[in-house]
């Protein structure tokens, strides 16, 4: 009977394209690959709860190049995909372009803002986030000095390190090393050169360091690991990946913003327009689960939880390094 | 922090950076001396990183990982050497044909049997290679500047490190001092002599890509067991390649591919340490040009101002035997 019902489910999620009201979601992924246990992740697990939840198929591609960019999404125009959501800031070139030429069609770009009337941007306000993970790594640091290895060295990544930067001064902390991977795509991808890195800023003294970096920074959370010290996750929550060696993860809800667009979608309210999601949204928060509940003590969870608290009502701004490339702290 | 502190870790980095660009120059070496470019390092490195991961998170053993990884890279140099000594292909594309295939089929054959999207499983303490103690290194670690040295710098490596700079003598031994090494040498040079001499290109030739098969292995088996856990997609990174370009750089020759590797290794090692840092009377260096550098240095040898780098003469020419 079960089986039945269950070939029931499938064969009406295979129908569905025949409804002309339902939707054909699509989602893109940025180059780092699906299962890069951190932002692309995030982005399939939000596609894949609305998969669960309403039986409606999607469709997916990941770039393995730049020049796919444009030709991925424009098949998937054309083949009248709505929505289309592409996660990740490289796709805004390829979108302004494509956006125009079918303004019938919905589309999302997480990351990055594409000013088109049948376009949504959702942009996180990561600072905010990165603070609230300095503060726990400033209070558990013992040495206080504490370290940010981030991707490919772009302002997006710069903002990450600022935020950081901020609260983990703001708690304490006497000196913060950062570290870029380098220049190229290839810096997503690197674990060896993350780990290496890693190292050195441990050498110099660091003893939390957190990752903003795709697939590099499994590298960086296995060499803290190795050496006994703390790494702290991005995007996804990365708790998991070395229970009670990582301090804890600044997740931020690409899955939701995914999620949103395919339910708006389905329930015809998709609107167009910029969604800047702060801690106050729920769009960026740190992780805590059962991997590292143990290493969070209730000194440490006061003071981020105050740090929250008064970004949410104002009174502490965090700075945004994209909105002048400088960083203040 | 106290200045010798600082040398020892970078130097200490350096030999960490070092080691898959030494095993992958001596492998190329090996294979390019015998006269069969092999631009394919990167490849089998990948490939050797990924099947070594993938044995040891199976069967939980570096060494079982080691040797899975030497078979799978052997593999694909034995592919390289099929199509280019036997069927007299060109070398350039069918080692090119290799890295497509090996960065494809890792990431294929990962999520098939690990489901972590082309990553193998985190691989626990047991089945990797740990850093080795040397005797007596805890001991005179208070000794000023040699404990320092011996205990920090030398001692602290894992097994690899340590095979990858044995091979350093261990193949000049081979190469200039063994009759297979001269001849080696030789058909590299002018195989139709050889060939006169009565003694089998091929098989010569076959030996050769063996031997750079095998450590390529090394090489990714370092990456995937020693300085990681487990494989990630692509996480050569393009080491083949600066590998090849430290053994133009080093003239083909053991010794100097050492230093060579050391030396892209070392500037490795100061770009990560000096980022964001300023220097006394220079400043600020961009890390750009510190990466750079191994590149610029390579094209400013190729260009003739460090002496000529002369490769191997019939490297790149299948062999046809006159008839």
């Amino acid at each position: 009977m079960k089986k039945i019902i269950l070939g029931l489910v499938a064969a009406t999620a295979m129908c569905a394209p025949a409804f002309a009201q339902e939707v054909q979601p699509a989602l893109l992924y940025d180059l780092g690959g699906k299962f890069d246990k951190s932002f692309n992740e995030a982005a399939y697990n939000g596609a894949e709860k609305f998969k669960t939840e309403t039986g409606i198929e999607y469709v997916e591609f990941e770039v393995s190049n730049a020049s796919q960019r444009e030709q991925a999404l424009r098949r998937f125009a054309e083949d009248g995909r709505n929505p289309i959501v592409m996660a990740g800031f490289s796709w805004a070139e390829s979108l302004s372009k494509v956006a125009d030429d079918y303004p019938d069609l919905k589309f999302e770009i997480i990351d990055m803002v594409v000013e088109k009337p049948n376009v949504r941007s959702v942009v996180f306000k990561e600072q905010e986030g990165s603070y609230l993970v300095g503060v726990l790594a400033a209070q558990a640091s013992t040495s206080k000095k504490v370290g940010f290895i981030g991707g490919m060295d772009i302002p997006l990544i710069r903002r990450f390190g600022c935020g950081y930067v901020g609260g983990a001064k703001a708690a304490g902390a006497t000196d913060v090393i950062e570290n870029m991977t380098g220049d190229t795509p290839a810096a997503w991808n690197d674990p060896t050169k993350g780990g290496e890195i890693a190292k050195t800023q441990m050498d110099q003294g660091a003893d939390v360091i957190y990752a903003a970096a795709g697939g590099t920074g499994v590298g960086v959370l296995q060499a803290a690991a190795d050496a006994g010290k703390f790494g702290i996750g991005v995007d996804s929550n990365q708790n998991g990946l070395h229970p009670g060696k990582v301090l804890t993860s600044m997740v931020k809800r690409v899955d939701s913003a995914v999620y949103d667009a395919f339910m708006d979608a389905k329930n015809g309210k998709f609107e167009g327009g910029i969604q800047n999601l702060g801690l106050k949204e729920g769009g960026v928060d740190y992780a805590v689960d059962d991997n590292n509940k143990a290493l969070i003590t209730d000194a440490m969870k006061t003071a981020v939880e105050k740090a929250k608290a008064d970004i949410i009502a104002g009174t502490v701004t965090v700075h945004d390094y994209m909105s002048d490339d400088k960083c203040p702290y | 922090m106290d200045f010798l502190d600082v040398v020892v870790n970078v130097l200490n980095s350096t030999v960490r950076l070092s080691v898959p660009l030494l095993l992958a120059c001596l492998a190329g070496l090996y294979s390019e001396r015998a006269g069969i470019f092999d631009i394919g390092l990167e490849g089998k490195m990948l490939a050797g990183a990924f099947a070594g991961a993938a044995a040891a998170s199976v069967f939980g053993s570096a060494w079982i990982g080691l040797l899975i990884a030497i078979l799978v890279a052997v593999f694909l140099a034995l592919v390289h050497g099929f199509a280019s000594i036997t069927h007299r292909g060109n070398q350039i594309v069918s080692g090119v044909a290799i890295n497509f295939i090996a960065a494809g089929s890792t990431i294929i054959l990962g999520q098939a049997w690990f489901n972590q999207g082309g990553r193998t499983p985190s691989l626990p303490s047991d089945a990797r290679f740990n850093a080795i103690v040397l005797p007596g290194a805890d001991a005179v670690r208070d000794v000023p500047i040699l404990g320092e040295i011996y205990s920090g710098l030398l001692s602290g490596h894992s097994l690899l490190v340590y095979l990858a700079f044995l091979a350093v003598p261990f193949t000049w031994w081979v190469l200039f001092r063994t009759r297979f090494g001269l001849r080696l040498r030789a058909v590299g040079e002018n195989p139709a002599a050889v060939d006169t001499a009565g003694i089998s290109v091929a098989w010569l030739r076959y030996r050769a890509v063996i031997c750079t098969g095998i450590l390529t292995g090394m090489a990714g088996s370092y990456m995937a067991l020693a300085q990681n856990a487990g494989f990630v997609k692509d996480m050569t990174a393009g080491r083949g390649y600066i590998a090849l370009a430290a053994l133009i750089f080093a003239k083909w020759k053991p010794v100097p591919a050492m230093f060579a590797c050391l030396l892209f290794g070392f500037l490795d090692a100061m770009a990560i340490r000096l980022q964001g840092t300023p220097l006394p009377v220079i400043g600020r260096v961009p890390v750009q040009l510190m990466q750079a550098l191994p590149y610029i240095l390579t094209v400013i040898l190729l260009a003739g101002f460090i002496g000529k780098a002369i490769p191997p003469r019939a490297g790149g020419v299948p062999y046809v035997k006159e008839r």
